[in-house]
């Protein structure tokens, strides 16, 4: 079985952004850029399928610009077999229709049985790219998944849903988006970095896939949301409760 | 300028957080329709057509649309969005599985967690897990969009009931098979709809400790919720997770028990009407955030509260 992981470099997550001067977007210079944390729980899985004796390939695709190399890199260490970079210019960034769009198109060259990504990035926080992706491919979706049960023509995805779990049957090919808690990744190894310096990546660009690339919506502006009021210190459980039931009133 | 909203239901009523995406339609103006699928599910149209304001609802009761998926779900909103300018859901795990795959299909480019409505193409989003805000504008003939419960107020009134129409048309991809759900069952109320949430942080140093914070809570008759770093600890299961990766809540009252007030915490619980932060570090983030806060060890104060507090 062939595995599809798609990846993406972001900020790191324990950066603080803050927006541009000119608030016209988020200020990325000589910020630390690291594997989305959910994309690298995708990887993770692929690996652990792989050493049950599941999955046979991995290949990582990562649409961003050429540093995105680094990010494949990361999953190429991580076990990964060979990585697909879908080349976009550093000043732009594609919103997830066009990166849908052009995983449909990997999808089709690859025909990998099954497609991991994660839920989504910690930059745009958009949870949209694995759904869009999956409609435009006409497969059966398994989003924020918390469990996986893989044979060779189905997948069981056991879902972190509002007020529970739900589990889906899905027929393969099929695309699933990590959550959290699917599993732990691990740390690449040094002899695991070193050796994924010799795995093949490949080039290309959305043009190349026959991709519309152009932008749906624009950025007016990107600001720090309003500040809550600092409020006052208590000394006790009783002034506490006054305050609540005579000046808050919520008791 | 016609709005569709997708309701969420539990076959009888229309979901709270649905009422709240209802209440985001009304900004954007036009009339507003719902749509209800699912099976045997012409109760909650029923209830749907006596919501105050929609014109009105489309019934798609098919099998296929039994437990939502959004496989068989996307392409039936598809196939009727172009009467529509807007489609909407709230941003909850089913609003969040559906959309983007509808918006796909039709080619337009889903706005996710909308907090704002600027105007007809222009709106507020968190991003960066909420320690930013963008206005985007969308140049989509047809928006789609998910937007935030808590960030749009219902009130919900009844009035006489308007017409519901029948879709017949029936989809499904046939690749997607529901297996079961695994509700978690609470007798209190879900953190989404609670007015008092009680949440515990690292502080409460383990699973049974959060024993305390549920007296609390049930002297309210609230939630309890939890953050990411207890839920990581262990302390308490993910669906009571507050925060950018949990739940977004806005309670009347939200009392945080040794909880530091990392950013990702603080973005699903800073609507909060009033909040409470106790801990007994001084310096703890929280404070920044909180109406009252009470330094002190949650150990004895908590039980104090317990005692003296009369609702």
């Amino acid at each position: 079985m062939k595995v599809l992981v798609s990846v993406k470099r972001v900020v790191d997550y324990n950066v603080k952004v803050s927006p541009k001067a000119d608030n016209s977007g988020v200020n990325l210079n000589n910020l630390k850029m690291s594997l989305n944390p959910f994309c690298e729980i995708a990887v993770e899985e692929a690996v652990r399928l792989k050493e049950k004796g599941i999955v046979e390939e991995i290949v990582v695709v990562s649409i961003g610009p050429q540093e995105a190399q680094e990010q494949i890199r990361a999953a190429l260490a991580i076990g990964a077999d060979r990585g697909i970079l879908v080349k976009v210019e550093s000043d732009t960034e594609l919103q997830p229709l066009a990166v849908a769009k052009c995983l449909k198109e990997v999808f089709h060259r690859e025909q990998p049985n099954l497609v991991l990504m994660g839920k989504q990035s910690i930059d745009g926080d958009n949870n949209q790219t694995g759904q869009m992706f999956a409609a435009l491919a006409n497969l059966p979706q398994g989003t924020f998944a918390s469990e996986l049960s893989v044979n060779p023509t189905h997948v069981t995805v056991t879902r972190e849903v509002d007020g529970g779990f739900q589990t889906l049957q899905l027929t393969l090919p099929a695309v699933i988006t990590s959550d959290l808690r699917l599993n732990e990744p691990r740390y690449a190894s040094l002899p695991n970095i070193m050796q994924a310096k010799k795995k093949p990546i490949d080039e290309t660009t959305p043009k190349e896939l026959n991709v519309d690339s152009s932008p749906r919506f624009s950025i007016v502006s990107v600001d720090f949301p309003p500040e809550r009021q600092e409020g006052v210190k208590v000394s006790s459980v009783d002034e506490l409760l006054e305050k609540l039931k005579n000046e808050a009133k919520v008791i | 300028m016609n709005v569709l909203v997708i309701a969420e239901h539990d076959n009888n009523e229309i979901k709270g957080s649905t009422i709240h995406a209802i209440a985001a339609a009304y900004q954007l103006g036009g009339s507003v329709d719902l749509l209800v699928a699912g099976l045997n599910c012409s109760t909650a149209a029923t209830n749907g057509a006596k919501i105050e304001g929609i014109a009105k609802v489309l019934l798609a009761d098919s099998q296929p649309y039994e437990n939502q998926l959004a496989e068989n779900i996307a392409p039936l909103i598809q196939q009727i969005s172009n009467k529509y300018s807007y489609i909407l859901m709230a941003a909850t795990t089913t609003g969040k599985n559906i959309i983007p795959r509808a918006a796909a299909l039709a080619d337009a480019q889903p706005i996710s967690d909308v907090i704002s409505i600027v105007n007809k193409d222009t709106f507020k989003r968190p991003i960066y897990a909420g320690n930013v805000i963008a206005t985007i504008q969308s140049n989509d003939k047809i928006k789609f969009m998910t937007v935030r419960a808590t960030a749009f107020e219902s009130v919900l009134k009844e009035s006489s009931p308007t017409a519901i129409e029948v879709i017949e048309k029936s989809f499904d991809l046939g690749k997607s098979e529901f297996i079961k759900n695994d509700t978690v069952f609470s007798e209190r109320p879900e953190l989404t709809s609670a007015r008092v949430i009680i949440s515990g942080g690292r502080g409460m140093l383990n699973e049974k400790n959060f024993k305390l914070l549920e007296n609390l809570a049930d002297k309210f008759g609230g939630a309890v919720g939890a953050s990411r770093a207890a839920v990581d600890s262990g302390f308490a299961p993910n669906d009571m997770q507050v925060g950018q990766t949990g739940k977004i809540v806005a309670p009347d009252l939200y009392i945080a028990v040794g909880i530091s007030g990392a950013i990702q915490h603080l973005a699903g619980m800073k609507e909060s009407k009033i909040i409470v932060a106790i801990n007994k570090d001084p310096e703890a983030p929280i404070f920044k955030a909180a109406d009252y806060g009470l330094v002190a060890d949650l150990f004895d104060v908590i039980p104090e509260l317990v005692e003296k507090l009369v609702v």
